[in-house]
């Protein structure tokens, strides 16, 4: 099992996200952003960080790299594919999720740990938990604001695309505490919390984040 | 003096009015023309400073040379004022940990396993006082280079801050801006943030205090060092292209004292694009990877200027660089200030010529601009060319390694023994049980101590995912191998109130203080390094401070078996005549062999027994209590005690790896009454405890080698004290949701919690109440 990582200039959980990978069992494989080449892997994780600086809007410039063309297109496909943070980021602004994320709503870079609720166990990123499942996990943003405009949120919602949402407190004003969504099939995911972060006792507030990189495994083995 | 003066000066030379109207100032036109007048003082050139390069050069210097001249020789690049004191860290008996020594850009430690770990302190106080979000920034892009230049990938940073009281309207200008500073640009190059110091004392109202570590991890052999060798080598600049932001930061800025009326110093302060330094190291570190440089070196400080007399200085001495291939931002500066720019992000190698292509290949994978600016040359000159002149040819070692070393006076400070003399024995102290409970709250919820959550939440703690612990606790500890687990520990301490007191005992008490924060989370020390902020040379009694601060670290050093692997002197720390409080600050690198035995400050389970380890004394001098509850600074400090520290450090590292203890805190500013209140906090477990003796000392003193414990098993704790000689006190048991202490008071968490949590929000904004005031669907439908 292949699960690729998107290094962007700029990407900074790229290792995170590969050592995750690996302990949940799979192999990760290093993909470039500048080349027509996704070598083979069975899934994608765009890992957090500045992708660029983040000097335009975060994500934007990412989203339009020539890897970025293959992803969606294999995406619309059915591959599973995972946003975290600046890879949420970079979903949004490729249009392979609804809404956008902005500045916080205190203005502030925050980071701490979070209480979530899993909304949605039935992703290819969140079979291995528990609908309705509280999990902690690191959250780290300064553009992690989910927005859009008040009819898309109630679609939004309505569909059951809000996969994550944030609870015991809302750290950046995201509306109606959206901390990740879905695409309709399920298959591609973005949150602005940090799973990745929380997969080793040693070195994460919980390991309530291997999850969503054990759940892919299984996804792919039953797609 | 102005950076608007200083670059006056020198464009009247080469495009002004004046003799020299709209000439070049060429060697050749230097050497025909004595008697131009230069601007040396504008640059922060003493007269005799300026006779002496005449001398050097056998003639007057060029406008180039002299830019050269005048950041190499300023304060900050120079050490001139400290380097005869600095001495006694470099006659330190040779460690065998230590694989490169002061000198280079940062010293090299081994912690085993062929593991090479490199670490340093670097102040940003000027430019953080001007622009605080640049300054701090671009304190913290400083630091990352010199650690990246040494060959080891940056893996985390630390920073310790200091500013003027906590509410007066200028700390209100100059924090905000400060942490948002450190934190932009260290998430945005992904390095964890794992700790620090932020304290406050009106001293530092004019001269705030930025101090940033990083600490970097390779292997042995991996370390480069910054020479330029073989004739016929190229000189690569890489990086950002040159602007005329930071022009004289070194020498202007960060080597004159601020004065009330001085105009404003911001064009001296460089800007930072953290996104350029990502791309930097993740190329440096693929260049290093495929041996692609022969020498490296950042520039910082003083920039091509120090780049280029620094590689050919410490190499063979030739180096030829021609001006004209510098990549620039702005195409209307002049030669010397492309010398003197401090712009960002850049960095200079020495690079064989088949490797050139290599070389440039990496550097355009990672969007990164390089350019071949000149060779290594036969001879011992530095020669610079801008539009085929010479503009340029001095001897490198005389620019960058022999400039002006002076023996300032000294002179002990006059109010001192009557501050010594105001001994905090004569204050008045608590007595009702409604009193302690008061003096205790107020401590923990003074500035100095309350929750640094509102700072550390700007921080990324957990990137790269190696982050052990971090702030509260008290060291940051780093796994750098996750296969072996082995890994490092680091902690910085600074009281100036101790070093205002005795700057020979508060060096040592910042040192004791450093190491046992690091022996609190079960690591072995290794070794020190510094960053030393003090008022103006010029004044005898600061290099008095200096003297014996520098004289007082150097003997801890000796005595712990620690080397000096290198550091930073800040000096013009002073608003008018008012010197900052020395301000030593400590860092301590320590050992984990396996950080998955490590030990966190915090209780986490009711039933297990508080043990305190050492001995308690009377001792309030420079105390947190005296200065909260009665603004009092006088007294001795607390004496310092290495053999203690050392016994009490072997005996937390064999707990550690016994699995013997379950947190650790050590004590510190507000003794145990804020070590108690911290370590209950930290997961919200409370304790029930008895105070033998009297219980104001017990609570408030702040005597060293002393830590607080928790274990489930007392007798082994107790026995093994026994073997290390370390006194041992029950004090109670952890359990319930209040910190209960007999004939004192009974805490309730919660209380404790909003005084400490409150302080600083109040201080500085309540980010929670604008999340909670962005409702749902306020954003209009078209």
């Amino acid at each position: 099992m292949r699960i690729g990582v998107i290094t962007f200039p700029g990407s900074l959980d790229d290792v995170d996200a590969a050592r995750a990978v690996r302990l949940a069992g799979a192999e990760p494989v290093a993909l470039w952003h500048a080349d027509h080449d996704l070598k083979d892997v069975d899934a994608v994780i765009l890992p957090g960080g500045f992708s660029y600086g983040d000097y335009l809007r975060a994500g934007a410039i990412a989203a339009r790299a020539p890897l970025m063309q293959d992803v969606v297109d294999r995406a619309r496909s059915g591959m599973p594919v995972l946003g975290i943070c600046n890879g949420f980021q970079v979903l949004c602004e490729a249009g392979l999720l609804p809404g956008a994320l902005t500045r916080n709503g205190h203005l502030h870079f925050r980071n701490r740990d979070q209480a979530l609720r899993i909304e949605r166990a039935d992703t290819a990123w969140t079979h291995d938990y528990e609908a309705g499942q509280r999990i902690v996990v690191p959250v780290k943003n300064g553009e992690g604001r989910y927005v859009a405009a008040p009819a898309d949120l109630d679609r939004i919602e309505g569909e059951g695309r809000v996969a994550v949402r944030y609870v015991e407190g809302n750290p950046n004003g995201s509306m109606r505490d959206i901390a990740g969504v879905t695409s309709a099939d399920g298959r591609v995911v973005g949150l602005m919390p940090h799973p990745e972060h929380a997969v080793e006792d040693l070195t994460g507030p919980s390991t309530d984040g291997l999850g969503f990189f054990t759940s892919v495994l299984k996804a792919m083995v039953s797609a | 003096m102005t950076q608007d003066s200083a670059t006056q000066g020198l464009s009247d030379l080469d495009t002004g009015p004046g003799p020299l109207q709209h000439q070049l100032d060429t060697v050749e036109l230097a050497a025909r023309t004595p008697d131009v007048e230069q601007p040396y003082s504008e640059l922060g050139l003493k007269s005799d400073e300026y006779a002496r390069i005449t001398t050097i050069l056998g003639r007057r210097p060029t406008t180039a040379e002299l830019a050269m001249y005048s950041v190499m020789w300023s304060e900050h690049c120079s050490y001139k004022s400290s380097k005869v004191h600095l001495r006694r860290f470099g006659d330190l008996p040779r460690s065998e940990a230590l694989l490169v020594g002061i000198g280079e850009n940062a010293g090299v430690v081994d912690v085993g396993d062929g593991y090479a770990v490199t670490f340093k302190v670097e102040s940003h106080n000027h430019p953080s006082y001007v622009e605080p979000y640049q300054g701090a920034a671009t304190g913290v892009g400083g630091i990352v280079r010199d650690i990246l230049t040494m060959g080891a990938r940056p893996v985390a940073v630390m920073d310790s801050l200091r500013f003027g009281r906590a509410d007066a309207p200028d700390t209100a200008r100059v924090l905000p801006g400060v942490v948002a500073g450190v934190g932009g640009y260290g998430n945005c190059l992904g390095l964890p943030n794992i700790g620090g110091e932020l304290l406050f004392d009106d001293c530092y109202a004019g001269n705030p205090l930025v101090n940033a570590l990083c600490v970097g991890v390779m292997k042995h052999e991996d370390v480069r060092l910054a020479k330029a060798e073989g004739v016929g080598n190229k000189v690569v600049l890489f990086g950002a292209r040159t602007g005329g932001d930071g022009i004289g930061g070194v020498s202007v800025l960060a080597s004159e004292t601020f004065d009330e009326e001085g105009p404003a110093k911001r064009p001296s302060v460089q800007v930072g694009d953290p996104f350029t330094e990502k791309l930097l190291i993740e190329a440096c570190l693929e260049i290093f990877r495929d041996d692609l440089v022969t020498g490296i070196q950042d520039l910082g400080g003083a920039g091509l200027s120090c780049a280029t007399s620094e590689l050919a200085s410490a190499g063979t001495g030739g180096m030829h660089v021609d001006l004209d291939a510098v990549p620039l931002r702005d195409s209307t500066l002049t030669p010397a200030e492309i010398l003197m720019s401090e712009s960002q992000e850049r960095m200079c190698a020495i690079v064989e010529p088949d490797k050139v292509d290599a070389f440039l290949a990496v550097c355009r994978k990672w969007d990164v601009l390089a350019t071949v600016i000149g060779e290594v040359s036969d001879g011992d000159r530095l020669t610079v060319d801008w539009h085929g002149e010479r503009i340029v040819d001095v001897p490198p070692r005389t620019v960058a390694h022999e400039g002006p070393v002076y023996e300032r006076p000294m002179r002990r400070p006059a109010d001192l023994d009557d501050l010594q003399a105001d001994d905090p024995a004569a204050l008045p102290r608590p007595t009702t049980p409604e009193e302690l409970a008061a003096h205790w709250l107020a401590v923990v919820a003074s500035p100095d101590g309350a929750d640094k959550s509102w700072v550390t939440e700007q921080y990324d703690r957990y990137v790269r995912g190696n982050t052990v612990l971090a702030q509260p606790d008290d060291a940051g500890v780093v796994r750098i191998d996750e296969d072996t687990h082995r890994g490092i520990a680091l902690a910085l301490d600074g009281n100036g109130r101790y070093a205002r007191l005795d700057p020979y005992t508060g060096a040592q008490l910042n040192l004791a203080e450093a190491y046992r924060n690091v022996a609190v989370s079960g690591a072995r020390p290794l070794a020190v390094t510094n960053c030393l902020n003090f008022g103006s040379p010029e004044e005898p009694e600061v290099m008095w401070q200096f003297a014996e601060a520098v004289r007082g670290l150097a003997d801890a050093c000796r005595d712990l078996g620690l080397p000096v692997t290198g550091g930073n002197v800040s000096l013009y720390n002073q608003t008018g005549d008012v010197p900052i409080n020395p301000t030593p600050v400590i860092g301590v690198l320590g050992v984990h062999e396996d950080v998955r035995t490590r030990v966190p400050t915090g209780w986490r389970t009711a039933g297990e027994t508080v043990l305190l380890l050492g001995v308690t004394r009377p001792e309030f001098g420079g105390s947190a209590w005296a200065s909260v509850v009665h603004g009092h600074l006088g007294g001795r400090p607390p004496a310092v005690d290495l053999e203690a520290e050392r016994s009490l450090g072997e005996l937390l590292a064999a707990l550690g790896r016994g699995g013997l203890v379950t947190s650790a805190h050590d004590l510190a500013d507000g003794g145990l009454a804020q070590a108690l209140a911290e370590s209950a906090l930290r997961y919200g477990t409370g304790a029930r405890l008895t105070l033998d003796g009297d219980v104001f000392t017990a609570l408030f003193s702040e005597s060293t080698a002393r830590v607080v414990v928790t274990t489930t098993d007392p007798e082994a704790v107790r026995a093994t004290a026994e073997w290390a000689g370390v006194l041992v006190t029950e004090l109670g048991t952890t359990g319930g949701d209040a910190l209960a202490v007999e004939g004192v008071a009974e805490l309730p968490l919660a209380e404790l919690r909003a005084a400490w949590g409150a302080t600083l929000p109040a201080l500085f904004g309540t980010p929670e109440a604008t999340v909670g005031s962005v409702p749902v669907g306020t954003v209009p439908t078209s």
